[in-house]
């Protein structure tokens, strides 16, 4: 298969270098052409501007809101809070698929627990845990991290049950201890299948810690949003999608580039990206 | 009496729960015991509150999913058979892919207000980038020899399509709809917990305004349940789909 590709790569005819040069230019002009969309609809009249604010507003509000400071704190705390709910489930989730994937008591006890929690929606419980734990970041991180951990634990598990056997036996047979084995063979084997798991969990702390945030009301973008939309303010609304959509766009990025930092030397660093 | 050892430890955690309340180990009224739960659960079955409300939020979830799944596969596979489409959408999808789709909460009510329509929109927004992205990888990785084959042997254009294109896109993009199915028990919830007049979402948040503990327990465990039977369900319906691969 893979011959056949090279020899149909080589085969294709160059592309002029305007041609290249358009496809490079394609993304910006796409995004481009929807933001001059969005100002011209706004302008038109069609909407009203409680409906559909021009984006020219909604910038000039995330600016005024950069001045004042709301802005830094806003996207600080909620920031912080699916970061700190994140790096929780990474080091639980991996540490509980470890254990699970070492001794047969915890793996009986955790397995039902995780293969009938993992698809169930976690956050019906945000109300339980406000009961429990309050209003403050306690719960809010709680419920990030009680959401982001399953997709980390069954990833480990996979990880480290796809370790090849060969692997392990050659490490056993030139004499590694249990704790060399663990850190250089099992981990950095199971390492892309675990942060696969990781770039599940990221984006879900995400959502999660928007939705605590409007639930809870507070500071934060959540919080922000609600408050917002509360007093009908609605650049404040669209000014908070935006925020939160380069947050997240950053932090999936930096992910991104994390795992062909961590993983270059696996063989998946020089296979073409895809997406 | 194999699952019964394989799924002891949920009944252990039953009985934990049932015992720590009863024994006031924890405030009943933080924890109410599981028996009193499951006598509150049946109440709210037998007065109508549970079906009601469950049948707005199936309609609501139903209904943006499978608007989701069509009009993202669509695009995820038209992405991927003709290049300037991906070239004007892919960039459109890259960036709104990562954005925590529960902030479209406020948005969507301030579109089409408290009911049904903004959770249906909701639903749809969030849930179709992931159908689209499978259905783009997966039509794209079809196989280049099976391509060739079908264009040899005379197959038009929107034949190869049907049946090479999207039978072999069709295990990612059904993977893709798992993971827009557990996005839309996630939305659905919050968006009805955040603000709506009807839904197993708003129950819950009603129930527990009103200090009725019992019953909001009991609400949350129902929703907790549908969302794993849904995931069940869906992957028997997968393994079926698929059963043509070898």
């Amino acid at each position: 298969m893979a011959g056949v590709d090279a020899a149909a790569v080589k085969a294709m005819p160059r592309p002029a270098p305007w041609q290249a040069l358009a496809w490079r230019l394609a993304p910006f002009f796409s995004i481009g052409l929807l933001l001059i969309a969005w100002e011209a609809l706004a302008r038109s009249g069609t909407f009203t501007p409680f409906v559909l604010p021009a984006f020219s507003s909604v910038v000039a509000r995330i600016w005024s809101d950069a001045i004042t400071g709301d802005l830094l704190i806003n996207t600080g705390l909620t920031l912080y809070r699916a970061i700190v709910g994140f790096l929780i489930s990474a080091i639980g989730g991996v540490a509980i698929g470890m254990a699970m994937s070492r001794s047969v008591g915890v793996r009986w006890f955790f397995d039902p627990i995780i293969s009938v929690g993992f698809p169930m929606p976690k956050i019906a419980f945000l109300p339980v845990v406000i009961l429990w734990l309050g209003l403050y970041d306690l719960s809010k991180i709680s419920i990030i991290v009680f959401d982001a951990i399953f997709p980390v634990v069954t990833a480990t598990i996979a990880g480290i049950k796809g370790v090849e056997r060969e692997l392990l036996w050659s490490a056993r047979n030139m004499g590694a201890r249990d704790r060399e084995m663990l850190w250089q063979i099992v981990l950095p084997a199971a390492l892309p299948m675990i942060m696969t798991g990781l770039q599940v969990a990221l984006p879900l702390s995400m959502i999660v810690a928007v939705v605590a945030e409007m639930l809870m009301g507070g500071y934060g973008i959540g919080g922000a949003m609600m408050t917002a939309s509360r007093f009908a303010d609605s650049p404040g609304v669209f000014a908070g999608i935006v925020e939160i959509a380069l947050v997240g766009l950053v932090l999936v990025k930096g992910m991104t580039m994390l795992r062909r930092r961590l993983l270059i030397w696996h063989q998946e660093a020089n296979e073409p990206t895809t997406a | 009496m194999k699952s019964l050892i394989r799924y002891s430890p949920l009944l252990l955690l039953a009985l934990a729960w049932e015992a720590a309340s009863r024994l006031e180990l924890v405030s009943s009224l933080a924890l109410p015991p599981l028996t009193s739960v499951l006598a509150a659960w049946f109440d709210l079955l037998i007065n109508g509150e549970l079906v009601s409300n469950g049948w707005a939020s199936l309609y609501r979830g139903g209904t943006g999913l499978l608007l989701s799944v069509i009009v993202g596969s669509t695009l995820g596979i038209f992405m991927a058979w003709w290049r300037p489409v991906n070239a004007l959408v892919g960039p459109l999808v890259e960036l709104f892919y990562p954005m925590p789709k529960s902030a479209l909460i406020p948005v969507t009510v301030i579109w089409l207000g408290f009911g049904d329509g903004s959770k249906i929109l909701l639903i749809f927004l969030g849930c179709m980038l992931p159908v689209t992205i499978g259905a783009f990888n997966g039509a794209r990785s079809s196989d280049r020899t099976l391509v060739w084959s079908a264009r040899s042997m005379g197959a038009s254009r929107m034949r190869m399509l049907w049946d090479v294109v999207v039978p072999s896109a069709l295990p990612e993009l059904l993977s893709g709809v798992r993971t827009a199915l557990a996005l839309t028990f996630i939305l659905l919830v919050s968006s009805e917990l955040i603000v709506a007049r009807q839904g197993l979402g708003y129950l819950i948040g009603y129930l527990g305004a009103d200090g009725a503990y019992e019953a909001m327990f009991a609400v949350v465990l129902t929703v907790a349940f549908l969302g794993f039977a849904a995931d069940r369900a869906y992957q028997l319906l997968m393994n079926r789909m698929l059963q043509w691969r070898e």
